[in-house]
């Protein structure tokens, strides 16, 4: 059977010339980049080579880059290097676990934590950003796009507000990058996190951009790596490989977004014409050009993901949980879902690889599978 | 696909992946579905260090995973977990605290196993399902229904706590292991090459990892934010005399020697509770025994119904053998009186009461 990647929101496959410079460099170049030898000069130049590719699409200076071992960890090390307990932190409802629970994991200690509301649309609004500032507020962190619906959030807009306000600003970015263009001078924030495996990259690899100045404490202790922030020798052949696909990233971006609009918009204006009782999640403005989030009245949305993947069409809920079963979305139920709504909605993210004839061949998929399901009425 | 899929629901366990392993070598097209029921991260209180046996843990959907991929089957882990609280656990907890002893097997065969997953099943294409369980199915044309039976291997036996199966139900279910002994399905995985072959049986039920129910049913109170119910009270023997004290009606079930805090020259047994007078009364050995009791809500499998008074043998727990006894038709052709040839011990009420005839399996209710 023919298999089909609509979740490219989840992780996306390896560019072929990443895997090329992925492989080379593990092959090749094996020196450790702290070593003072040829062989450590050879790694530390993949390396920088590497961290200069990247500053390049987000055009920020080369020093402000630190590698970690993935988007996850770098907001930890965002949220967990500058937040002590007593202080205050302002953050969404829609943020991912990895900004929501280190700052949960203090909130029972006394941070004090105001997760904004950001209303049908998915979008939160500045004003709310600025009403909640205290004089304790130690950081702000906002999500630059949201994994689940793809709706981008007006982060040069809060930036200007905690500049004045002087509070630092971290923005998770891991499902931006790639995806929309990304200006650390535009979006003024001082914390940016990434992920290499969103934009055709390896797993395992991440960076947090951390503007000139700011001061954040290491998440691990035990070396001077990454200019004292990230302790550990250097995955030399992830970051080389982060390189390569952050400059194929800035590359097609803008061919590329307009294409992976025109088929997300095709998918939509085709499901909402032939598939009643749908509609979509959030705004459908201002959002990441590949996401697209249905709801299809009366279905469960578990039993037409299984169903989708039997006929060859990889699609998700929402979250991935590590057993593989799924939890109803808290992404949803903030922008004002229902628990029936939010359990019948499903992402579709696409991808480099998507045509438009694939496209036409999952709204059939799904026409057929949403009319099965709810022959059987298989409520959620 | 070639033929219309089963789907198999997947434990994990040794039973289950066996099935999905045997009809796979058959040549069957099989769907392996893992239902998440309880979330075991949930009441940490009650965390048993090394727990075995306990569902829905992330080791068994590991192990159900592994032997899915090894048998090359399509699988997935399907989250019933609001259902599973919504039809077992708070029935089982408001059970307890009405007096009665709950057997939570049996409400989740009949709301979630045989119920939403066959939903399930029928959501990805699958007509059928199959499961893991110890007893056999058969079609009797004479009568045109789907009967019950007890598994070849009486000591696995698991008709008692699928007294609830429906004709429907019947009709789409699979047991591929009734026929089986324990050990040669162990053998049958040992042949599969199964890593899971030597997996110990699963005990208890599966929400309370360590069998302490009372425990359990506080802290799961405690979660909800229900006040603990206030139903300390006396301990009464049957001709009214005040022994003591006890620390709640739930705490004790019919039957119960241990734990009555009360020393005596002869051996004290729980007779009944009433958790209208919060007492516990309790009696000697001989107390126990009970010649008949009332069943309702029953379902008939194998015969569409009682008219006449039928013979029949009645199993009021799992570990019960099933005596020989008269059932009686009342007005209600759900409600069914049992009349033992011999009185039975520990007739507790709120557990399954199942009529046989011989290895059929005629219906069953629950004990009023």
């Amino acid at each position: 059977m023919q298999h089909y990647y609509f979740d490219h929101n989840a992780t996306t496959p390896v560019a072929p010339e990443v895997l090329e410079a992925m492989v080379s460099c593990l092959g090749q170049v094996y020196g450790n980049a702290s070593s003072i030898h040829f062989f450590g000069q050879t790694a530390k130049q993949r390396m920088e080579a590497a961290r200069r590719q990247l500053a390049a699409l987000i055009h920020a200076d080369p020093t402000e880059i630190v590698f970690t071992g993935g988007g996850t960890e770098a907001d930890n090390m965002a949220v967990l290097g500058m937040v002590r307990p007593g202080g205050h932190v302002i953050t969404t409802a829609i943020e991912h676990p990895a900004v929501l629970a280190p700052c949960g994991r203090w909130e029972c200690d006394g941070l004090a934590m105001t997760r904004l509301p950001v209303g049908a649309s998915g979008i939160v609004n500045p004003d709310d950003v600025r009403r909640a500032l205290t004089p304790q507020t130690a950081l702000i962190s906002i999500m630059h796009a949201n994994n689940e619906l793809g709706t981008l959030q007006p982060i040069a807009e809060i930036a200007r507000m905690a500049r004045e306000a002087g509070i630092p600003l971290h923005v998770d970015g891991v499902q931006a990058l790639g995806k929309v263009p990304v200006d650390m001078e535009a979006l003024g924030a001082d914390l940016y996190s990434m992920s290499a495996h969103k934009l055709y990259g390896p797993k395992g690899v991440g960076a947090l951009y951390v503007r000139k100045g700011t001061r954040i404490a290491p998440l691990a202790l035990g070396g001077h790596h990454e200019r004292d922030r990230r302790p550990g020798t250097e995955n030399v052949p992830g970051i080389a490989a982060f390189g390569v696909a952050a400059e194929l990233a800035g590359r097609s971006l803008a061919a590329e977004s307009d294409r992976l609009a025109g088929l997300r918009d095709r998918l939509e204006n085709t499901v909402l014409d032939r598939i009643s009782g749908t509609g979509i999640n959030g705004a459908r403005w201002n959002r990441t050009p590949n996401t697209s989030n249905i709801y299809f009245e009366g279905i469960d949305g578990e039993a037409l993901v299984i169903a989708l993947d039997l006929r060859g069409f990889a699609v998700s809920t929402g979250a991935a949980c590590s057993s593989g079963a799924m939890a109803p979305s808290h992404v949803l139920t903030a922008i004002g879902c229902e628990p029936g709504r939010a359990r019948a909605s499903m992402r579709f993210s696409l991808g480099r690889s998507n045509t438009i004839e694939q496209v036409y061949a999952l709204v059939e998929a799904l026409e057929a599978s949403v009319a099965h399901l709810r022959r059987i009425s298989v409520h959620a | 696909m070639p033929e219309t899929p089963i789907a198999v629901a997947m434990s994990g366990g040794v039973d289950s992946s066996t099935v999905a392993a045997l009809l796979v070598r058959q040549g069957h097209s099989v769907i392996g579905l893992t239902m998440q029921l309880w979330n075991q991260r949930r009441l940490p209180e009650l965390a048993v260090e090394g727990a075995s046996g306990r569902c829905c843990s992330l080791d068994d959907v590991y192990d159900a995973r592994r032997v899915a991929e090894q048998v090359g089957i399509p699988y997935y882990v399907v989250n019933f977990e609001s259902q599973f609280e919504e039809h077992v656990v708070k029935p089982f907890v408001q059970q307890y605290l009405a007096g009665r002893t709950p057997i939570p097997c049996t409400l989740c065969n009949n709301y979630i196993k045989f119920d939403r997953f066959l939903e399930m099943a029928d959501a990805v294409g699958a007509l059928q399902i199959a499961t893991g369980h110890y007893a056999r199915i058969r079609y009797d044309k004479p009568s045109r229904r789907y009967q019950l039976l007890r598994a070849a291997d009486a000591s696995k036996d698991q008709t008692y706590f699928l007294c609830g199966l429906t004709q429907p139900q019947l009709s789409r279910t699979l047991f591929p292991l009734g026929e089986m002994s324990k050990p040669e399905v162990r053998e049958l995985a040992r042949s599969f090459g199964l890593a899971v072959a030597e997996k110990g049986d699963s005990q208890e039920i599966c929400f309370v990892p360590n069998g302490d129910y009372a425990q359990f049913l506080d802290a799961y109170l405690k979660e909800s934010g229900i006040a603990q119910p206030r139903t300390r009270g006396e301990i009464v023997t049957t001709d009214g005399r005040i022994l003591g004290e006890h620390a709640g009606v739930h705490r004790f079930t019919v039957g119960q020697r241990r734990g009555l805090g009360i020393a005596t020259g002869e051996p004290l047994y729980v007779i009944a509770t009433d958790p209208a007078k919060q007492r516990v009364i309790v009696g000697a050995s001989d107390d126990l025994l009970r010649d008949r009791f009332f069943t309702s809500d029953v379902n008939w499998i194998s015969i569409a119904r009682v008219a006449q008074p039928r013979r029949a043998q009645v199993k009021i727990r799992n570990k019960h053998y099933a005596a020989p006894a008269w059932l009686n038709a009342t007005g209600d052709p759900t409600r069914v009186e049992v009349a033992f040839d011999e009185p039975q011990r520990a007739v507790t009420p709120g557990q399954g009461a199942v009529f046989y005839d011989g290895d059929l399996v005629l219906g069953g209710g629950w004990i009023e």
